[in-house]
């Protein structure tokens, strides 16, 4: 679907800017600054106005990243749980730092806070998805799934 | 000892979520019939009279903030389901709207009788796409049934910010804008989306209105404690051994929630410490286990009940640890709108990080004390009037592990 058809979906929904978005970065993974500028267009707002609700909002990035989202929980029971070693697992796994993609832009690597799974602590989501009782040793699974 | 009572859990596990003929078959949609017979002032009286206190943390008496908004005028009236479940060690919510959808719907429904309103948002967070789906597809099969005629329900979804679980900041996510929260008052009751009467509740606070309804407000204020009647789904966390949730009657105690639910401490560990209400409520020592989960009970101890999640930390956790995690929590959660929490939580964060790595003294604390003080009394909203309390608390009870780590 063209840009502009994806927000032309949402141009006469009450609030509907940031279901917008939420389309828009379906499709690209981030909001690129052309979605922006054409978000604010249709919706008839300033461009600056747009930028502030996505900035706002920690699930929307302004910056191009990897195509599959891995979010870690830091929330205080991911923590004790153990959240840091999976973290450094990702890390050396994937070859980034938190907050980078990987070269080949298949995988974004970012922090959230809890997900509300927290049944089975630590917990990382990818593309939303939750993963429960991660540690060092399963993460190398979840991964090869979106490889 | 306390037994399991579940009255919003009432049917996990006994029916389809994703089918209305499961949810009817169980006697779903009776209490809207039944409201729909009774005027929507009496409807609110009953309401009131059970006592039933908002379930999202503030505990404010339901059927009184219903009053309100059934006595403004207006052309259109909002109600709003508040499912922006993002309190830290809380998924009640979710685990209403994934069990048992079309009860949070017809609750939804039976307040938009009793206020007038003809329009009703969920507001879920982004966290749960597979939730959003959930409901979707519940509102289409009460549509296809006709079910709900003359109230439409829409879901959106939030996009990832703490701050949108207070009502105003909430509000101003529906209308697509940053998630600030206003100025108060005027109150939703009076003035909330777009400007129009609206009553927003949270997820747990919607489900119980077709309980009361269908069994009466006397029945509903006998369970649980006098002053805060009802059940409370609580969420447990860290180190017990079983790390779940139970349905309890709100005059259950702490003590039976962590020993009897919970099986108690892991690897023969004694307890340390457990933190009631989500990432904001205040850490609770041994001595203080014997209170129960209720809203009044909870104040009286200088903690907050919150969302009911209850965080436990077993002897060998270190406090300033998991406090200074917590700190860092908020900073990010701030939205910026008002100094105190802005810079508050940015300070406190500072001063954390610098005690959790050996190098504070005895003038950090008593500046994060001082700070604690004049932020929890002069933030915009409870965000940062909260965020002080998890640090204050541990300052207070367990202030042998700041000590440890002095310079």
């Amino acid at each position: 679907m063209k840009l502009v058809d994806i927000i032309m979906q949402y141009k006469d929904q009450p609030g509907g800017l940031i279901e917008a978005l939420h389309a828009i970065q379906k499709e690209y993974s981030y909001l690129p600054e052309d979605a922006i500028l054409e978000t604010a267009r249709v919706f008839n707002k300033p461009a600056s106005e747009v930028y502030g609700v996505a900035r706002f909002y920690s699930m929307f990035s302004t910056t191009p990243r990897g195509k599959n989202v891995i979010r870690i929980c830091e929330s205080a029971p991911c923590h004790i749980a153990g959240a840091v070693e999976v973290i450094a697992a990702l890390e050396r796994e994937l070859g980034i730092k938190i907050g980078e993609s990987t070269q080949d832009g298949v995988f974004a690597l970012e922090f959230t806070e809890c997900v509300g799974q927290c049944q089975a602590t630590p917990v990382i989501t990818v593309n939303g998805k939750p993963y429960f009782d991660v540690n060092p040793t399963t993460i190398t699974d979840i991964l090869a799934e979106y490889k | 000892m306390a037994d399991e009572m579940r009255i919003l859990l009432r049917n996990y596990g006994k029916i389809d979520p994703l089918k209305i003929d499961d949810y009817l078959a169980q006697g779903g949609y009776k209490a809207l019939e039944k409201a729909k017979a009774m005027s929507p002032a009496d409807l609110i009286e009953e309401v009131k009279k059970a006592n039933l206190r908002g379930r999202g943390g503030a505990g404010f008496n339901c059927g009184l903030k219903w009053s309100f908004a059934y006595q403004a005028q207006a052309d259109q009236k909002y109600v709003v389901c508040n499912a922006d479940e993002g309190e830290p060690g809380t998924y009640k919510d979710r685990l209403i709207m994934e069990n048992d959808p079309q009860a949070v719907l017809e609750g939804m429904a039976i307040c938009g009788y009793a206020i007038g309103a003809s329009k009703g948002y969920i507001y879920c967070r982004g966290e749960y796409p597979q939730v959003v789906e959930i409901l979707n597809e519940a509102i289409e099969q009460a549509n296809a049934k006709g079910i709900l005629p003359g109230f439409d329900v829409e879901v959106r979804m939030g996009a990832g910010a703490y701050v949108c679980g207070e009502e105003t900041a909430l509000i101003e996510s529906l209308e697509g804008n940053r998630g600030e929260p206003r100025f108060k008052p005027p109150y939703p009751p009076n003035e909330g989306l777009w400007g129009k009467p609206t009553i927003v509740n949270n997820v747990e606070t919607f489900a119980n209105i077709p309980v009361i309804v269908e069994r009466g407000a006397d029945w509903f204020a006998s369970v649980g404690a006098a002053a805060y009647p009802g059940t409370k789904i609580v969420t447990l966390t860290g180190d017990v051994n079983n790390t779940t949730f139970f349905e309890v009657p709100t005059d259950t105690t702490l003590r039976e929630v962590i020993y009897h639910f919970g099986g108690g401490i892991p690897a023969g560990k004694k307890f340390k410490a457990v933190q009631v209400g989500g990432t904001s409520g205040a850490f609770i020592p041994e001595a203080n286990l014997d209170t129960p989960i209720a809203f009044d009970s909870m104040s009286q101890i200088g903690a907050v009940l919150g969302s009911g999640a209850v965080f436990v930390l077993d002897e060998s956790r270190d406090l300033v640890d998991v406090a200074t995690q917590i700190s860092k929590f908020f900073e990010h959660e701030s939205c910026g709108k008002c100094a105190p929490c802005r810079e508050g939580t940015m300070r406190l964060k500072d001063m954390m990080t610098k005690i959790n790595q050996g190098q504070g003294t005895a003038k950090d604390t008593a500046l994060i004390e001082k700070l604690g003080r004049v932020m929890s009394y002069s933030s915009l909203c409870g965000l940062g009037q909260a965020a002080p309390s998890p640090i204050l608390s541990t300052l207070k009870h367990f202030s042998a592990d700041y000590d440890a780590k002095m310079m």
